[in-house]
């Protein structure tokens, strides 16, 4: 892949995204790195609350305050975002970089015409005109698997199912051939069979356009089949990264083994599944040392102690100071 | 959609019809008709004469068929102070309280939307504190004070503008208004803020509401996310959404506008239906009440109808919900 | 370290004994005066009454004794000396009373006919809503669409044309002030109590076989209190006002039961030839009154409505 020489296309350095609250500092995002390639999925998993989606919004400058990128830096393609101009980040916007929802019930809007939403998108970015944007539209619906897709963009957002908005969600974030994608748990709300034929659109249109796309989710089994590489997400720090298949077969933080055996395919029938116990911590006065430790068995004396920087062991990194070795067995 | 049209006319029917009873029957059985309805410097031969033409010595059920007869081919007795039929009385001053009203409602949009809307934009600017100090303000204030505090300042103390009556009129496209001359313009002014005055606060709140609420939207977010200008998002996306509920509460306050007019028309001394209610509530001509009584409830209940039909017609998930169905 | 983590969850700990060991309303109480502008609001609406209470204590002279009223003093701009010795701090109107006193008074007149209506109103409107409520059906349907139709009228429009039927007077206008507002209650306690009903600790009391009055009266009725106190302050503002507006167009109060909005409608003849005070005065007097039951009313629904968050 000739991406590899270029560089990624995005580059998150060291990423801090507070909220400013009246209760106090919310630390959401603290310390992130990772790197995304065109191409390439990225799955970046977690619980609610742990940063992840912060993490997308971040990247593309839609952090409402009181939140606030403190510091790090997001390289897009060489360009540094942080700090950049609104109208630069407007460019930007569903242009190179483009998003999807979780709720595809509540992404298009109600009372727009999903034509109107389309084309929208294009002549925002590009100057074409009506008809050309219309075709275009019409094109982008039958490539995310729409049928008679002149109908569908006459109708409003209420007369499509689940599946068909998130359908014409992914049609949109791919009209003007973005180079990366942050998809937001775009599954989570559809049916499992509708999912996984998302899942594969998506996958497919990546591969084939190049595009580099982020994977937000809390459900590691979907990343499992399609991400390249994976990040773990706990209380706005990434605890542990690396290649998918390396990550779903030998996890090493306790974290991810919990995840990884919550998962009910990975249990025998009958037998009970294995939980996290504990709540995931407030993020208003996170304690300090590990955020983990509350609910890891494995905590001591040495994780009251901020967890270090994360060090790479076998060529993927973790941040605890107990590495496990587990082999899943499926 | 024309089955929910039929349906909904069916239902102001009715409505029109309970009210009628009540109108008829306030008159006929809470108050004496002969005194409601008859002058009371009559003879008696004209008391007896009237009593008949009237149908009051037949029963009430036959009475209220026969007024109900009357009041459809428009016969609702004569003025006892201006001899002249109640119902055209009212038709003549229709006019000017349609134009305050009016007015009225488009000083509440032209106003409140903008003002909510920045308002629930920025809520923690000082211009937003002060929008919304006003309104709850505007909530609070009496009307008629507030009417008789604008006459003082504006046409006592600094003599801008006229305080009482109409104006010269012009007519401009077959339509006769004040609105159309520079004479008439000042003398609705002030009677015309004075009533919008409730419904610019009202708006104002809606209108703040709605953008609180939208801004925070998926849909929103997903707009911006698409790289839209602030200009559209707000414009486009944002508005259209607010408007539907904010259209339609202001539809159905065109209705308490013309009631509330009452109250400014007073004060004002705008020669409208509602100052003529309060006269005739006075001099106790009792026809012209009954009379005004059917026509605000028949325009009460058309007003509803419109708003709601085009209500159905604003907001495709009512229109298309109603055609499936 | 370990030490400051203990501390500081110590201090968390005491903050929630401390809240726990409040009572209802001592908690109630503390929310409440957590706006300083609500604080200010309630105080003067203390004052209000009170002052409505003891007007014949406080003000200077009794308006509608004929004994202390001077026609001569008609329409003295305020602050003049009266022969008797005080001061018309606010002036005197146009028959000479003294303008503070007279608002004193008004006061008693509007807060008394705002507040006893809007009582009745009120135990009429939640007796209805209840009924509506519980019986459910026809009968639910039929109340609950007279609410509607009432509710799509105007409250002045419904006032004005029982009024042109029965006339003026306090116990009319009260009949009127009740009947715009009823509805408002029903309403109100009937979205509650049908909330309430479906409520497993009712379901429970059924079960338990506990007689129908009992869980409407000792179990749903007192979980429409908060609602209904809300509601309340709310329509004693408008029934305030609307009284005031009925009085001031003339088809109110009667001239014997002068309320705030008939001093007002009395000062605006006087208004044209710049006699401001006569008509400036009640209605200061009648705004204050509605602003603070307003702002008390704001306040009180952000405090009893727990689904808010501040």
């Amino acid at each position: 892949m000739t991406t590899k020489k270029k560089g990624p296309t995005l580059s998150v350095h060291d990423l801090r995204t507070h909220f400013h609250t009246k209760a106090g500092v919310v630390k959401a995002v603290d310390d992130v790195s990772f790197d995304v390639k065109g191409g390439q999925v990225m799955g970046l998993v977690g619980e609610s609350g742990s940063g992840k989606s912060v993490t997308g919004f971040s990247i593309v400058g839609l952090i409402d305050p009181p939140g606030r990128v403190v510091s790090g830096s997001i390289k897009f393609k060489g360009e540094e975002l942080v700090g950049a101009s609104e109208e630069r980040l407007q460019k930007l916007r569903g242009n190179r970089i483009a998003m999807i929802f979780q709720d595809p019930m509540m992404t298009l809007n109600p009372v727009l015409r999903i034509d109107t939403q389309m084309t929208e998108a294009i002549k925002a970015h590009r100057d074409v005109d009506a008809q050309t944007a219309w075709e275009e539209a019409r094109d982008a619906l039958g490539q995310v698997g729409i049928p008679s897709p002149e109908e569908r963009l006459k109708t409003y957002p209420h007369q499509l199912s689940g599946g068909m908005r998130q359908r014409v969600a992914i049609a949109i974030a791919f009209l003007n051939k973005p180079d990366l994608i942050i998809a937001d748990e775009p599954t989570t709300a559809l049916d499992v069979t509708i999912q996984s034929q998302i899942i594969h659109e998506a996958q497919t249109l990546c591969r084939k356009t190049g595009t580099a796309l982020i994977w937000i989710t809390h459900d590691l089994a979907v990343v499992a089949g399609l991400a390249d590489h994976i990040c773990v997400m706990y209380a706005g720090r990434i605890v542990e990264e690396g290649k998918a298949d390396d990550i779903i077969d030998r996890p090493l933080h306790p974290y991810t083994i919990g995840l990884i055996g919550s998962v009910p395919s990975h249990n025998k029938r009958g037998q009970r599944l294995n939980q996290i116990p504990g709540m995931t911590p407030s993020l208003l006065n996170l304690p300090p040392g590990c955020a983990f430790r509350n609910r890891c068995k494995f905590d001591d004396g040495e994780c009251l102690d901020e967890p270090g920087p994360t060090r790479p062991v076998r060529g993927r990194s973790v941040r605890c100071f107990h590495p496990q070795r587990m082999e899943v067995t499926s | 959609m024309t089955a929910y049209v039929i349906r909904r006319l069916m239902q102001s029917v009715v409505v029109v019809l309970i009210m009628s009873v009540i109108v008829f029957f306030g008159v006929n059985v809470v108050g004496d008709p002969v005194d409601m309805l008859i002058n009371p410097e009559a003879d008696q031969e004209d008391i007896e004469a009237a009593i008949r033409a009237l149908g009051l010595d037949k029963p009430i059920g036959e009475q209220y068929l026969f007024f109900l007869k009357n009041a459809i081919t428009g016969n609702l007795g004569k003025s006892f102070i201006f001899g002249e039929p109640a119902l055209q009385l009212i038709i003549q001053r229709m006019p000017a309280t349609l134009e305050l009203a009016i007015t009225a409602l488009l000083m509440a949009i032209f106003l409140g939307i903008p003002l909510g809307l920045y308002a629930g934009l920025k809520p923690d600017s000082p211009a937003s504190r002060t929008i919304m100090a006003g309104s709850i303000l505007g909530f609070s204030l009496p009307t008629f004070w507030v009417g008789l505090m604008m006459i003082m300042v504006f046409a006592v103390m600094l003599g801008w503008l006229p305080s009482t009556g109409r104006g010269e009129t012009a007519t401009f496209l077959g339509i006769t208004s004040s609105l159309f001359t520079l004479n008439g313009l000042q003398h609705i002014f002030m009677p015309a803020l004075n009533l919008a005055l409730l419904k610019i606060s009202l708006v104002i709140r809606l209108t703040r509401a709605g953008t609180r609420e939208a801004i925070h939207q998926d849909y929103i977010k997903f707009a911006r996310a698409k790289g839209l200008s602030p200009h559209r998002v707000i414009m486009v996306h944002l508005l259209k959404n607010i408007l539907i509920p904010v259209v339609t509460v202001i539809g159905l306050e065109f209705g308490s506008l013309v009631a509330f007019s009452v109250v400014t028309e007073t004060i004002f001394a705008w020669p409208g239906m509602g100052k003529l209610l309060i006269d005739s509530i006075q001099q106790l001509d009792r026809p012209v009440i009954v009379a005004y009584l059917i026509i605000i409830v028949l325009l009460f209940v058309t007003l509803n109808l419109i708003v709601d039909i085009l209500y159905s017609i604003l907001d495709p998930r009512v229109r298309l919900g109603e055609r499936e169905a | 370290m370990t030490t400051v983590e203990q501390t500081e969850l110590d201090l968390v700990e005491d903050e929630h004994e401390r809240i726990l060991a409040q009572t209802p309303f001592q908690r109630f109480k503390a929310d409440f005066l957590e706006s300083k502008i609500a604080t200010v609001a309630l105080v003067t609406l203390v004052a209000i009454v009170l002052v409505a209470i003891f007007a014949p204590l406080i003000a200077p002279q009794n308006p509608y004794d004929l004994a202390q009223v001077s026609v001569l003093d008609a329409r003295l701009p305020p602050g003049t000396k009266s022969e008797f010795g005080y001061t018309f701090l606010l002036g005197t109107d146009g028959a000479g009373r003294d303008l503070f006193s007279a608002i004193l008074y008004g006061l008693r007149i509007s807060l008394s006919v705002g507040v006893m209506s809007g009582f009745i109103a009120l135990v009429i409107g939640s007796a209805i809503g209840l009924i509506a409520a519980y019986a459910g059906g026809r009968v639910d349907s039929v109340i609950m669409r007279v609410v509607d139709i009432q509710l799509s009228f105007p409250a002045i429009l419904i006032a004005l044309m029982l009024l042109a039927v029965f006339g003026k007077g306090v116990d009319k206008i009260m009949i009127a002030l009740v009947t715009v507002q009823w509805a408002y209650y029903a309403r109100t306690v009937r979205g509650t109590a049908l909330v309430e009903r479906s409520k497993e600790y009712v379901e429970a009391g059924v079960c338990l076989g506990l007689s129908r009055n009992r869980i409407l009266f000792r179990h749903i009725l007192p979980n429409c209190l908060a609602p209904l106190i809300v509601v309340g302050t709310v329509q004693t503002a408008h029934a305030i006002a609307l009284e005031a507006t009925l009085s001031f167009l003339g088809v109110g109060l009667p001239q014997t039961e002068p309320s705030l909005g008939l001093l007002i409608s009395n000062g605006f003849e006087y208004m044209l030839s710049g006699r401001y005070w006569i008509s400036f005065f009640p209605g200061i007097a009648l705004l204050l009154t509605i602003v603070s039951i307003n702002l008390v009313g704001d306040q009180l629904r952000d405090v009893l409505n727990p689904r808010l968050e501040r």
